[in-house]
Formats: structure tokens, sequence, C-alpha cells
């Protein structure tokens, strides 16, 4: 190893000179069937690159990324959720050994012990075997770790309510509506809007009207008899009160929304 | 023609080394997938920068329309994805990407050990390696947030109390992420768009160029 003093330089450059020419042996002198990186190998490269780009294109035209309504910091019973790789040490924070008052363990000491002995893997596997059977020891950790990674993920994934998480998340489109309809009077008048809300956009109450795809005539119905869904009154009956001509106007009125 | 530009840079700048180094050398035959199949493993760190250089590619065109603000980084995406020629693409190439990134570079993580290929002399190719892995990471959880709607907010709002749970320094962590001890909101966005644009990038391209130069320097690991 030179250092320094035993560097001999080209002329007064800063160009080392070398007692070897340092030009790559030609081809010939390697043993095996080796092959040229330029052009022959990087051609070859560049088919599996090719049917690895038809199926990255394919899973982005079947599988538009999602995006969910706008952040609302007020909305504090939104579940959250990190992205996939990251659902190990959400899944991981929530046992007790690793959570509340030992959340240190879950949050830092476990993350960064598996860091800290992933980057100075070299130094504690010091042997000169590389095949993973003869260095029994460096292969059991990580076959451990591997399989506890995927445990943890596929734990968080099946305790996941992912129905309730894409509700929560939808983007909810605000309704057009004639607020100089007559039925918008009613609708305004009546109980309808304390819990369907002034925009149709629904409470905690009541579901959002806007999409549900109502014709004037099952509009009718729901606002006299109300719904009913697996034998529980989920919409009170008689929750209209009025003449039948209102009902109509009402009915018609909202059609035009539950349409949207 | 292009023999002589060729010509005319190289006695000037003596650029055939260069190219030597680059692109004018051996692929042994056991990293070969056309003379081993089971070689096609080699492949999972390159098909990591392919998607790498994807990310940046798509990331350059997304920044044409996202806005790091509160009240338009949401609008910006909705627009991108729902009115912009093609936005929807762009968009979920670099959605998808940011997946594939992770799975193609675990998967090269994977062979490097298992093919013991970190041991001496490329300890610091592997730690190089490690450092990118973490960089990607924190890629990751930056892009996150940018799109600004309900799962990235709350998805980040517990990152940042995991980053702020580290011993003694937690508490500085989380106000260098979010801008704010108690805040998340403007500032945390501007913060995470420029980490993710501009800091993490650089990062990024300085560990691959050690990583790539070192494997240029040292060849790829002899048959098992």
């Amino acid at each position: 190893m030179h250092r320094g003093k035993g560097m001999k330089f080209v002329g007064d450059s800063r160009i080392r000179s070398y007692e070897k020419n340092r030009i790559p042996k030609d081809y010939s002198e390697y043993p095996g069937k080796t092959e040229a990186f330029w052009p022959n190998f990087l051609l070859k490269e560049w088919i599996i690159g090719a049917i690895f780009l038809v199926g990255y294109l394919i899973l982005t035209v079947a599988h538009p990324s999602p995006l969910e309504r706008q952040a609302d910091p007020t909305d504090t019973g939104y579940i959250p959720l990190p992205d996939w790789y990251f659902l190990q040490m959400y899944q991981l924070l929530k046992y007790e050994f690793a959570s509340g008052p030992y959340n240190i363990v879950g949050a830092i000491i476990i993350p960064g012990l598996a860091i800290g002995a992933l980057l100075l893997m070299p130094f504690l596997d010091t042997s000169k075997e590389r095949r993973p059977f003869k260095r029994p020891l460096p292969t059991a950790f990580m076959l451990l770790t591997l399989f506890a990674m995927i445990y943890l993920t596929w734990e968080s994934v099946v305790n996941h309510d992912w129905d309730a998480a894409k509700a929560q998340g939808e983007i909810v489109e605000e309704a057009e509506f004639d607020t100089s309809d007559p039925g918008y009077e009613i609708y305004m008048g009546q109980s309808c809007v304390t819990c369907h809300g002034e925009n149709f956009e629904g409470t905690p109450a009541g579901v959002p009207l806007t999409g549900t795809g109502h014709t004037p005539e099952e509009v009718a119905d729901i606002a006299v008899n109300g719904i009913v869904k697996d034998g529980q009154q989920v919409m009170p009956a008689d929750a209209f009160e009025g003449s039948e001509e209102e009902l109509q106007q009402l009915a018609e009125f909202l059609s035009t929304v539950t349409q949207q | 023609m292009l023999n002589k530009i060729y010509d005319w840079v190289d006695e000037r700048l003596d650029i055939t080394p260069i190219w030597r180094d680059i692109a004018d050398h051996e692929v042994p035959e056991h990293v070969n997938p056309a003379h081993h199949f089971s070689a096609f493993i080699y492949c999972f760190g390159g098909l990591t920068f392919f998607v790498t250089v994807i990310q940046i590619l798509s990331g350059m065109f997304l920044t044409m329309y996202y806005t790091p603000d509160i009240e338009n980084a949401w609008r910006s995406v909705y627009y991108l994805q729902n009115e912009v020629a093609f936005g929807e693409i762009v968009r979920g190439m670099h959605h998808w990407g940011a997946s594939l990134v992770i799975v193609m570079m675990f998967l090269h993580t994977l062979r490097v050990f298992f093919t013991g290929s970190y041991k001496k002399p490329r300890e610091l190719n592997w730690m190089v390696g490690v450092l990118i892995f973490i960089v990607m990471l924190g890629l990751g959880f930056t892009g996150y947030l940018l799109p600004w709607d309900m799962k990235a907010l709350f998805a980040t709002k517990v990152g940042i109390e995991i980053a702020a749970s580290v011993p003694f320094i937690g508490e500085w962590i989380k106000i260098l992420l979010a801008g704010d001890a108690t805040i998340l909101g403007a500032q945390t966005l501007t913060r995470f768009f420029a980490i993710h644009v501009f800091f993490l990038p650089a990062a990024l391209l300085g560990l691959l160029a050690a990583h790539f130069i070192m494997i240029r320097r040292q060849g790829i690991s002899g048959p098992l």
C-alpha cells in the first residue's frame, strides 16, 4: 500500500505513476464464458428491464394510485396507517412489551439493533466462508428476522379493518343543487337536514345523500317508511311530515342530488 | 463524424480510460443469466437502479404540477390525477415505483447477504448500501405526506411521534422535521417537500456514485 512518501507522480501533475498498465486485461485472459458488458451483456439486460417495465406499467394502469380526501387535522377519529413497508413497525408498537412505558423498545431499540446489525454485518460475520450453510449463525439470524418481518406485516394486514379505512378516507364530492327549488325549502324545513346536512354531505347521524342513485319514487318511499336493514331500523319511519304534494316536490328535488 | 468528435475530445481529456471503466469490461459467467438461469438474482441491483431512475424522472415531472402548500397540495395532486393528460400514469409510476424500489432493494440486499458478498474487501460497499437503504426509507416516509390527504397527515403524525420518542434528541428531531413543537402543518409540508426533493436525493446520488465506483474498483464477487 502506497501512502504519501512512496507515491510517484507523472511529471509535475497529481496523476499517480503506476508501474503496471491499468487498462483492464484482454477478455481472452479471463477463464469461463465471459461476455463483454458493452454492448452484448447490456443488450440482454435491456430485455430483463423491458419485461420488468411491462409489468410495472400494467400495475400502474390497472391500479390508479390512491388519493384520499384532503387532510383535515380536526378529524381525530381517523385511524392512521403507514405505507406497507412500515406496517411491521406499526404492528410491533401494538404489543405490550413494545408500547406504553416500553415504547422505546419497539420504536428505537428493536429497529435500531436491526439496522445497526445490518450496517455492521461485515464486522460481525468475519469468517472467510461465503456459502450460507457454512455460516449457520448469520444465516439463521437473517431467516429469523425475515420471518419476524413477514409475520408482523401479515398480522397487521389481517387485523386492519380495510373497509372502514376505505370509507374514512373517501373523497366526498360536493353536491350541486338549486336552492330556489321548492323541494330545497321543504328539505330544510323538515327533519331531513339535521341528519343529512345542509349540503347533503351527511353527518354522524345520517349518510351523505349524494350518489345513492335513488329515484324520486324510492326517495318518497324512504322519507315515509324509513330504511330497514338487517332487521334494524337504520332510518326512522315517518320522518317526513307534510302533504302528498310536498313529498312529491321533495322527492323530485332530492333525486337530482342522489343521481349525482 | 462521431469518431472524429470522440478523437477530438479524447485528445484533450483522455476519456478512453473513463469509458473503459464505465462500459468496457468483462461480465463473468456466474452472474450472466444467459449461461445460468439462477443468475437472475444478480439483476436485482440493476433493477433497483432502473426504478430509481424512473423515480427521478417521474418525480421531476410531478413537480411541474405539485404545490407544497397546505391549501393547494391536495388540489394540485387531485388536478394532476384527474385532469392532466397522462397525469394519472406519471403519478402512478411514482407511487408504485416507490414500492417497487423497496422490494427490489430488499431482494438485492438478500442476494448480497446470502452470497456472502459483503465480506472482505467489500465491507465499505455493503455499508454504503445499507445507508442507501435508509435514505430510500426516508424518501418513502417524506413522500407519503406530500399528497396531503388524510392517510398522509395521520401516518406522518404517528411517524413524527415515533421520532420524538428517541431519547435525549427526540424533541429536536421532531422540531427539525415538523418545523414546530406542536403543530403538524404548513411548515411540515414544506420541510418534507424540501427533504424529499433536495436533501435526500442529493445524499442518494452521492451514495449511489460511491456504490458504483466501488463496484468498478473491486469487480463483482466471485462464484460461490
